[in-house]
């Protein structure tokens, strides 16, 4: 196992006082895939949103407890300063409308500090690279966002998250507005990502955390259930209830 | 009696139909009259002077003697910087009170700022003026009738509508949008500036030209303020014309010229608004397409 990048410490998350999960330890290994499973409702996103310390941007919220980043607690830091540390991808792609693919690509670094133009343009092309979309928008980098695809619009936005140079890149079931040819590139740029980055799946299908993931994570009503490297938990389940849940007895 | 039946509701369609179309004429008739009136009244008094030159001396025609019109420049310069004024106040203030009532909804203050947004809209614009002008009888009477107490007023009016239009365009920018910018560690207040409402800004500015255009066609606020004069602009401490001002007070003098003026400025007045009332909806269908993501 590698060593922990994103510990875990008893956390609880609320929403409007009551617990979406409760008392949660967990340690994701570094430059490997970690997925999240569970049944709708088991606090899957409430937890990745904790991770970066988005859940508290929804009003009336709550969080207790400690998200450690190589040892360090991000709730003792600037959000902002973490979110540039962690990066998200979310459920739905969300482009910047007004925004080309240059400019989308280009945000975080455009908004985050001076770069120079040559700067920009080299982490623009990498990133468009790393996420498998340049050679589809090589030659239109200025036409506007909204003119990709959804699948393309989603590589778009996992290339805008990795513009900004994160760590640790958190995705909130990532596939789940795409159709399956669009999913299985995805699939296949998560596998690479791990080369260079941690990354936190969350994913209510379980054929993709078996796929995509290295360690599994089995959350059911806001309690961690299970946590261990992906095979074994699919295929030597220490507790009852991910059993029930992997051979399909619920969820 | 099943054929009864049907003829019956064929009836009953038939006449709900012509009544729907009564309904749109009554709506179309005054719309299409008060645009015929100005124009063949107010069309022929149209020429380069009448928007340049300073309106002529009172007269009604006589066998022989025809008069001078003049012009409306004064009035028409006065509602631009009126207005432009207006809008300048209005603006500042609306960006941070609609920022503030949409970005940090939910909390107190933001829904203190859209209650008072809804109540002001519905203050008479008269009582504007008025406020405007007992507060400055009480603390500087010299600029008591000024164009700054005028755009002041105008403000006065201006202010809830943009504040209300900001809040609505703020609020169809999906929430997406925003969490997509702060999950890339890009602060709260650049995400609600610079990205935010720049999503946001063809509404924005659908909402300033709307507001513009009701300031434009107010009298009753400039009646204690503005007051009106038959110059140019002469200082922001003077008072200054405004065409809606001029309808009021030319229109009721047994002057033929000047009620030929108010007619002109009447017409203008209308063509300014038609103008803008279809460059606003063009902004609008631009931005929901672009909100759709097409």
């Amino acid at each position: 196992m590698n060593p922990t990048k994103l510990r875990v410490d008893h956390l609880t998350a609320f929403y409007d006082g009551k617990a979406a999960i409760s008392d949660i330890n967990l340690e994701f290994p570094e430059r490997a895939v970690s997925a999240i499973i569970g049944p709708s409702g088991c606090g899957k996103s409430t937890l990745i949103r904790c991770l970066n310390r988005m859940h508290e941007t929804v009003p009336r919220t709550r969080v207790e407890g400690h998200v450690l980043l190589d040892g360090e607690d991000v709730y003792a830091e600037d959000p902002v300063r973490v979110r540039r540390r962690i990066g998200m991808v979310f459920q739905k792609p969300n482009p910047f409308v007004t925004m080309s693919i240059y400019n989308n690509v280009s945000a975080a670094l455009r908004f985050n500090g001076r770069h120079s133009r040559e700067a920009t343009d080299r982490a623009v092309v990498r990133s468009l690279e790393q996420a498998a979309l340049w050679d589809e928008v090589k030659d239109r980098i200025d036409a506007p966002a909204t003119s990709l695809s959804g699948g393309q619009q989603q590589r778009l936005c996992i290339a805008r998250a990795l513009a900004a140079n994160p760590e640790v890149i958190l995705m909130d079931e990532p596939c789940s507005a795409l159709d399956p040819i669009a999913t299985s590139k995805i699939e296949e740029l998560i596998g690479r990502l791990k080369n260079d980055y941690t990354v936190v799946i969350v994913t209510h299908n379980m054929q993709q955390a078996a796929r995509v993931s290295d360690y599994t994570a089995f959350l059911y009503i806001g309690k961690l259930i299970e946590f261990g490297p992906t095979e074994e938990l699919f295929e030597r389940p220490k507790e009852h209830l991910t059993e029930a849940y992997i051979t399909g007895r619920f969820g | 009696m099943r054929f009864d039946r049907h003829a019956r509701r064929k009836w009953f369609s038939h006449a709900i139909t012509v009544l729907a179309g009564l309904s749109v004429l009554v709506v179309l008739i005054p719309l299409a009259s008060i645009l015929y009136e100005a124009a063949s009244i107010g069309g022929p008094a149209f020429s380069p002077s009448f928007f340049t030159q300073t309106s002529a001396t009172p007269c009604s025609p006589t066998p022989g003697h025809p008069c001078s019109l003049g012009g409306i420049g004064p009035a028409l310069q006065g509602t631009i910087i009126l207005v432009g004024l207006a809008g300048l106040i209005s603006v500042a203030v609306e960006v941070a009170a609609a920022v503030f009532a949409t970005e940090y909804r939910g909390r107190g203050l933001g829904r203190a700022i859209s209650f008072t947004a809804d109540v002001l809209t519905g203050i008479p614009s008269v009582i504007a003026g008025v406020f405007i002008y007992t507060y400055f009888v009480l603390y500087d009477p010299t600029i008591v009738f000024s164009t700054l107490t005028g755009a002041l007023a105008l403000s006065v009016i201006m202010i809830p509508i943009v504040t209300r239009t900001t809040e609505e365009a703020l609020r169809t920018v999906p929430n997406s949008i925003r969490e997509a910018a702060l999950a890339l560690g890009i602060s709260k207040w650049r995400t609600t500036l610079q990205i935010v409402f720049v999503t946001a800004l063809p509404g924005v500015l659908t909402g300033a030209l709307l507001s513009v255009m009701r300031g434009a066609g107010e009298a009753a606020p400039l009646l204690f303020t503005a007051f009106g004069s038959r110059i140019f602009f002469q200082g922001l401490n003077k008072p200054i014309n405004a065409l809606p001002l001029l309808i009021y007070n030319f229109a009721e003098s047994p002057y033929q010229n000047w009620i030929e003026l108010a007619w002109g400025a009447a017409l203008l007045l209308i063509i300014l608004i038609l103008v803008v009332n279809v460059l606003s909806r063009l902004m609008i269908q631009r931005m929901v397409r672009r909100m759709r993501g097409q």
